[in-house]
């Protein structure tokens, strides 16, 4: 991990609220791992103060993306940054996906902008595994199918695909997930992830899920995003630095 | 070659600059050491340490708040004997001095834990804790207990011959009756401040934004604050002081010297750019040889009131 300043190259909104960031870095692009995060200075003034945190969304070459919404302050100076300024980046951090193992097909589960991870994840996927997405959200414009393949879609309201969540999707899907050797890697709200990881339980199927915790530094010095271990009793583990990618099995949620 | 002596002294410790790292915001040194050279820093001060492992409150444990930041982190710490097995050979390596912070929850973990510690010779110094807002147990808040103040830096003062720095409180109506009661009772020096009990809350949900519902304000929101309570120790208690509180740059570290400061910590800002404390040391070198500072000791308490 380093502090690298990288241009900005472009900023496009690619949903309803929801932005994809580029930036050239080849010092990042070159070791970063899909399900990694950056933790990124987005004002040199003293408000806001802490870096705000964005998993890889993509790598392209020397570029790299990172897709985002307009949470808040931070957020919004950064989708208004003008062009050609420099990022202050503090990266790579965290553990990424295990994308090797004995299986056949990867299956992408992401609710909301939970699938910023996945664009990269799939780009490494693609001619090694088969590759199946399901990806949920509110509503349409929160269903964000961005850089993904074979994406089956659900929708609270039902304005965009199936009607319902996406483990509700993932249920009606049973048989033919079953009828693989898969592994599921997933991101997105607590509530999707604690019924996945339930899900998961009930199926036997193997699962790696991306965690979010408020954290100050990224990189374990503020202790300040634990979440509960299951493998170890009484113990914390940090988002940052053990995770964000966890076994679903090994953590609370 | 530089005409420029950047050293101070905190009693018996001499540092080579005044550049220290404050307790919980340098882990035990690993992380940072991949930014910042800390054999070019005065000292750094582990987080605080505790007689067993405490794990630490539960999330949600931190939120920014206008150039700041509350944290409730409840001390989370692998230990003592954790600490000197597995995290003191790392800090071996570097020549920098190690500064041991303790927390602890009754007056005997205070002491043993200092007498257990006092043994590691990498060990330079104690910073003892009397100030964490965010834990309490048995009732207990040591840091605006004057004559728990005293009584814990007499006992740990007991046990040990290293230098003895007491963490002060900024909770209290009149901080130099606290740096009075440690400098009688045999410290060294004091440090000043800990964090400021803070509390936030999301007007939606009307929850307190982290979960133990108050926590300590950190960052520049408490520079003022901080300058303030140096400068009453300073005109009233003849002590070394440390001072610490919302330090971003080298000009902090200047006015918190000219204030009454013998040496600062250096604490939030490296959660935001962990490469920080080395360049400010640079800089702070800079700064004498164009302002004719032969000695950056000569700044200190050098308030023109």
């Amino acid at each position: 991990m380093f502090i690298i300043n990288s241009p900005l190259e472009e900023i496009l909104e690619i949903n309803h609220h929801i932005y994809l960031l580029k930036t050239f870095s080849p010092e990042l692009t070159s070791i970063i791992k899909p399900g990694q995060f950056l933790n990124i200075r987005v004002s040199e003034r003293v408000f806001p103060l802490l870096r705000r945190p964005f998993s890889v969304c993509d790598v392209d070459g020397d570029h790299l993306y990172l897709m985002f919404n307009i949470m808040g302050e931070g957020t919004s100076i950064l989708a208004h940054k003008p062009i050609g300024s420099t990022l202050d980046i503090l990266g790579p951090l965290g553990n990424g996906f295990n994308l090797d193992g004995n299986y056949e097909t990867a299956v992408i589960v992401a609710g909301g902008l939970g699938a910023a991870p996945f664009p990269y994840v799939t780009r490494k996927l693609k001619g090694k595994k088969n590759i199946l997405s399901f990806i949920g959200g509110r509503s349409k414009d929160d269903v964000i199918t961005y850089n993904l393949q074979n994406a089956t879609e659900a929708s609270d309201d039902g304005s965009r695909g199936y009607k319902g969540n996406v483990i509700q999707l993932l249920e009606k899907n049973l048989e033919k997930l079953k009828s693989q050797k898969i592994k599921i890697f997933a991101c997105g709200p607590t509530a999707m992830l604690r019924a996945l990881k339930e899900f998961c339980i009930i199926n036997n199927f193997e699962c790696e899920a991306s965690t979010e915790c408020a954290m100050a530094c990224g990189f374990g010095i503020c202790q300040g995003c634990p979440i509960e271990s299951t493998t170890e009793k009484d113990k914390y583990l940090l988002v940052c630095k053990d995770g964000p990618v966890f076994n679903i099995r090994d953590v609370v949620i | 070659m530089s005409t420029v002596d950047l050293s101070v002294n905190i009693g018996s410790l001499t540092l080579r600059n005044p550049i220290m790292l404050a307790s919980g915001t340098v882990g035990y040194g690993n992380e940072m050491a991949e930014f910042t050279d800390l054999n070019k820093l005065g000292a750094i001060v582990t987080k605080s340490l505790s007689l067993k492992p405490r794990k630490g409150n539960p999330p949600q444990r931190i939120v920014e708040t206008p150039a700041g930041m509350l944290n409730a982190i409840g001390l989370a710490n692998v230990g003592v004997e954790v600490f000197l097995k597995e995290k003191i050979p790392f800090l071996k390596k570097f020549d920098v001095p190690l500064i041991c912070n303790i927390a602890a929850s009754t007056m005997e973990e205070y002491v043993e834990c200092t007498r257990i510690l006092t043994q590691e010779d990498t060990i330079s110094a104690f910073e003892i804790n009397v100030s964490c807002p965010n834990v309490k147990e048995g009732g207990l808040s040591f840091g605006n207990d004057l004559s728990a103040v005293g009584k814990i830096t007499d006992k740990v003062r007991a046990v040990t011959n290293k230098p003895l720095i007491m963490k002060l409180s900024p909770n209290v109506s009149y901080i130099a009756e606290f740096a009075k009661a440690a400098k009688e009772n045999g410290a060294d020096a004091v440090s000043a401040i800990n964090t400021l009990v803070g509390a936030a809350f999301n007007i939606f949900t009307r929850k307190p934004k982290i979960q133990n519902v108050t926590g300590g304000l950190s960052g520049p929101a408490i520079k003022p604050i901080a300058i303030a309570k140096v400068l009453e120790i300073s005109k009233q208690v003849d002590i070394p002081i440390i001072g610490i509180g919302g330090i971003m740059d080298w000009r902090d570290v200047i006015e918190f010297m000219i204030a009454g400061s013998s040496a600062v910590q250096i604490g939030t800002l490296n959660f935001i750019d962990p490469s920080a404390p080395g360049k400010i040391v640079t800089q702070l070198e800079d700064y004498c040889m164009k302002n004719e500072v032969k000695n950056i000791s000569s700044l200190i308490a050098s308030y023109q009131l």
